[in-house]
């Protein structure tokens, strides 16, 4: 390149990021620190925020432990600003379909926002229960917004005989665990043979069922619930579940996992499906022959990006952090050019707080075969494990031990053995790898936030899960 | 004193006010033996690597006796306090002491202190008034820590002159370096074991007083503790130990080293007095470059560790050394330059892992108010004696003195 066309180059980068227009279709946490990065990176030019919900930008984690437990109003989750953003904000305003070749986004109300770069931030919402007379039922919830999270957190102060939690994920558990400390009379209903096994897998989750259980949980597992039933109010008064038991209960919370948002991507021709929105490392998306696309991004929890820790699959991620590191890379890629472009390759960790214990993970878990415990106490609930996959650490979750998986986090990051070598003191009293119990991916249990999607950008193998239902 | 190592020169009492450029030699050799068979470790992510590794302990039992005689650096030997002990121990006695100073159950401790911290401040920056010439150790450093750890343990504050002179002592008695065998510091020594051992007969006259008569503060609510998980009297004394010395000894340096950092930088100065938020990020920096605690003495590989393309030998002594790491320029950028908005500012000022510092959050607290004020009402602070005279520790590096030439004190 010689002086004068890099001159040219700096001024189309000086131009763009001065006149250029970028819209985010999202508004919550990813969505709003990419605007933070993309004014921090210099962009100047008009800024457009899309959501669907009325609300400014909030913070989830709170929803299903502080707010439940009525130490925090839902909607004073506000996430705390950065910096400014100087963006035209359209809340409650819904997008509905995206037009690649004139470059505009569509909304509900017909209206078209027409952009440069545009940045796909839609994330997740809850999957519903699947009968809709019975989802109609008065005191039937699930959790995911501010305003789910306030209307269940009233639900849980006015003292309900019994609540029922259907799926023991992390969302189904802290809840279950919220009731407890609440003095709630609650009963888990999991599919899979124990809580967490889809993030986790069974060795781990076993003691996550035993902590629910030790904490009063009516924990019932390798169970499905058939239907709801209403009293002649309309309100719902027990559950008839797949051994034909019947639980009396006042609240039920389905807590089903999540369905990601691209429905309103079909027919754009981007590698957008089941799974997510298919994306480079740089969270640039790809259409759906596999070619990387110049102005769309994505971020949050509906990117889906290969993974070089993880023999280049595609992973979703529905973690905090992984919203803010992706949103960060992706609004820096959108201003940058190509020798500066940054890669979005996060180790992934999450944590949760149930039943008095800090659980807290890094890496791909699912990934792993097998499991070690490496340092301290089962039995007192306190321990880290390591996960392995042919012969190599994959990931690590601790027990009220997270101080220790920075350690972790470094072996994983460099690939190293599996089992790592014992511990200089205070050893579990199991220290032989065993089996780490991952369900089957196509039995329908709650899904893990973190999840494995294949090589293929388009590949939208989640499909088949609809013929086993 | 030829031939030296790096390390050893750092450690030379003529070296103490600057031992930043053989700590830029030392990161040469991130993992380097040493004449003893000890390994330093000086690079940042080397030392973050120790500080996390499982391999390696902190309690000095583990070492092989004949290592251990060299680096006696405990003041509370016997029992070993927290800082000297492993999991489960290790756990167990910091959760017992936290549980009196911290959330879950101690929430609101720390932040309770800010109205008090901000009154002793203003109280000792009133007596400065009228004067042209102070010491900014001892008119200001060191009364504040020592009032609010005093304060927060339940110490007497009356006593402070006694245990004052204890603790430095101590302090003056312990040299890890190639100048330990001088007959100076042999007498030095003498006289500190005799501190600690006053020290420790003190404590143990009030923990037992406490233990009659309850009394205010943490360390009569530990020894009355009901919990499930009580401390033993050994475990009791060498921690409220640690408690009262690492409770103001490093606070004074951060607080000294803060100021005297300022007055060097007189950029940085300007923009803390035109942005005064930032002295928030401001104090994280001034941790990261005059870090309160230089290394730490007590750590034990109990396996083979290979690390940086050494292998430390199972059984060596392994020295974590903060105070090079935190200027190391693969981790920092322009590590000797103070950036008041430096981002991710993930300092070792405080340690990381297990050990990391139990009173930090307390000591930000002094430290923002302390120096904040400063910063907003001693008018035209010059520098008279750069540098400043050093107290004689290697480990818990401060300015003896830091004698600044002021036009005033505004209100």
């Amino acid at each position: 390149m010689n002086i004068s066309t890099k001159e040219k180059v700096a001024d189309l980068v000086a131009t763009f990021k001065s006149t250029g227009r970028i819209v985010i279709v999202g508004a919550s946490l990813a969505g709003l620190r990419a605007a933070e990065a993309l004014r921090k990176e210099g962009f100047t030019g008009k800024l457009t925020i899309i959501g669907d919900e009325p609300d400014e930008p909030y913070d989830r984690p709170p929803l299903s432990k502080q707010v439940l437990k009525g130490w925090v109003p839902a909607d004073h989750t506000k996430l705390p600003r950065v910096r400014e953003v100087d963006a035209e904000w359209l809340l409650g305003e819904a997008a509905t379909g995206l037009d690649r070749v004139n470059k505009q986004v569509r909304l509900a109300g017909g209206y078209q926002v027409p952009f440069d770069r545009l940045l796909i931030a839609t994330g997740t919402r809850a999957r519903c229960w699947p009968n809709p007379t019975e989802v109609a039922l008065e005191g039937v919830y699930t959790i995911r917004t501010s305003n789910d999270a306030a209307r269940l957190q009233q639900a849980l102060a006015a003292k309900p005989g019994r609540v029922l939690v259907i799926g023991a994920g992390f969302v189904g558990s802290e809840v279950a665990s919220v009731c407890r400390e609440l003095g709630l009379p609650v009963t888990v209903a999991e599919r899979a043979s124990a809580p967490l096994v889809g993030a986790l897998g069974g060795v781990i989750g076993s003691i996550a069922a035993e902590m629910q259980r030790d904490h009063g949980v009516d924990l019932r597992t390798g169970i499905g619930v058939k239907s709801l039933v209403g009293d002649n109010k309309g309100h719902v008064r027990r559950a008839r579940l797949s051994d034909d038991s019947v639980v009396e209960c006042d609240v039920v919370l389905t807590s089903l996992g999540s369905i990601r948002n691209t429905e309103w991507l079909e027919g754009s021709g981007l590698a957008a499906g089941f799974w997510g929105v298919g994306c480079d490392a740089g969270c640039r998306a790809f259409d759906i022959n596999g070619v990387v696309t110049e102005s769309i991004f994505v971020a949050g929890d509906i990117a889906r990006f290969p993974h070089v820790l993880y023999e280049y699959q595609f992973l979703t991620l529905e973690h905090w952090d992984n919203a803010v590191l992706g949103a960060e890379v992706a609004a820096h890629n959108m201003v940058s050019l190509e020798a500066d472009r940054w890669p979005h390759l996060p180790l992934p960790a999450f944590w949760s707080g149930q039943f008095g214990v800090n659980i807290k993970s890094v890496g791909v878990c699912p990934f792993g075969r097998e499991i070690v415990f490496t340092q301290g106490s089962v039995k007192e609930r306190r321990f880290a494990a390591a996960y392995g996959h042919r012969g190599r650490i994959v990931a690590a979750v601790t027990f009220n031990h997270g101080k220790w998986l920075e350690y972790y986090a470094a072996q994983i990051e460099h690939s190293a053995p599996f089992p790592p070598p014992p511990a200089g003191y205070d050893r579990p009293r199991e220290m032989k790898p065993r089996p780490a119990e991952f369900p089957d991916p196509h039995v329908p249990t709650s899904l893990p936030t973190v999840i494995l999607t294949g090589h293929d950008p388009t590949e939208r193998g989640a499909e088949f899960r609809a013929r086993l239902h | 004193m030829a031939n030296l190592t790096p390390w050893q020169q750092a450690l030379l009492y003529a070296n103490r006010a600057n031992p930043y450029p053989f700590y830029a030699e030392l990161r040469k050799t991130p993992v380097s033996r040493q004449p003893d068979g000890s390994y330093v470790v000086s690079t940042y992510q080397e030392i973050v690597s120790i500080l996390h590794d499982p391999r390696v302990s902190s309690d000095l039992s583990k070492r092989p006796k004949a290592a251990e005689v060299a680096v006696e650096t405990s003041a509370y030997d016997r029992e070993p306090s927290m800082i000297t002990s492993d999991p489960p121990a290790h756990d167990r006695v910091r959760r017992s002491a936290m549980r009196h100073f911290g959330p879950p159950h101690s929430p609101d401790l720390v932040s309770n202190q800010e109205t008090e911290i901000q009154r002793i401040v203003t109280g000792l920056l009133d007596k400065l008034k009228g004067k042209t010439r102070i010491d900014v150790v001892d008119e200001f450093a060191y009364p504040l820590p020592v009032s609010v750890i005093c304060a927060i343990l339940g110490v007497p504050r009356a006593d402070e002159p006694r245990f004052h002179g204890w603790i430095q002592a101590f302090m003056n008695g312990l040299d890890l370096g190639p100048e330990a065998a001088t007959e100076e510091q042999q007498r030095l020594r003498k006289l500190g074991d005799q501190g600690k051992q006053d020290l420790k007969n003190y404590m143990v006259a009030l923990l037992e007083r406490y233990a009659k008569q309850p009394g205010p503060g943490m360390l009569s609510a530990m020894v009355n503790d009901g919990a499930e998980e009580p401390l033993s009297r050994g475990e009791l004394l060498s921690n409220a130990m640690l408690l009262l010395f690492a409770g103001h000894e490093t606070t004074v340096n951060l607080i000294a080293h803060s100021v005297l950092t300022l007055l060097r930088h007189g950029d940085a100065l300007e923009k803390l007095r035109r942005r005064p938020e930032l002295i928030v990020p401001g104090v994280e920096e001034f941790l990261r470059f005059e870090s309160s605690v230089q290394f730490w003495p007590t750590r034990t590989a109990l396996e083979d560790i290979e690390i940086a393309g050494t292998t430390i030998q199972k059984g060596a002594q392994v020295i974590p050394v903060y105070g090079s790491g935190n200027r190391d320029p693969d981790r920092f950028t322009n590590p000797d330059e103070i950036d008041l908005e430096r981002e991710h500012n993930k300092h070792l000022g405080y340690s990381s892992g297990i050990h990391l510092c139990f009173g930090g959050p307390l000591a930000r607290l002094e430290a923002q108010i302390a120096v904040g004020e400063v910063v907003r009402r001693v008018r035209n602070p010059r520098l008279v004696v750069d540098p400043p005279p050093y107290r004689h520790n290697q480990i818990f590096r401060g300015p003896r003195h830091v004698m600044v030439d002021i036009d005033g004190v505004r209100d």
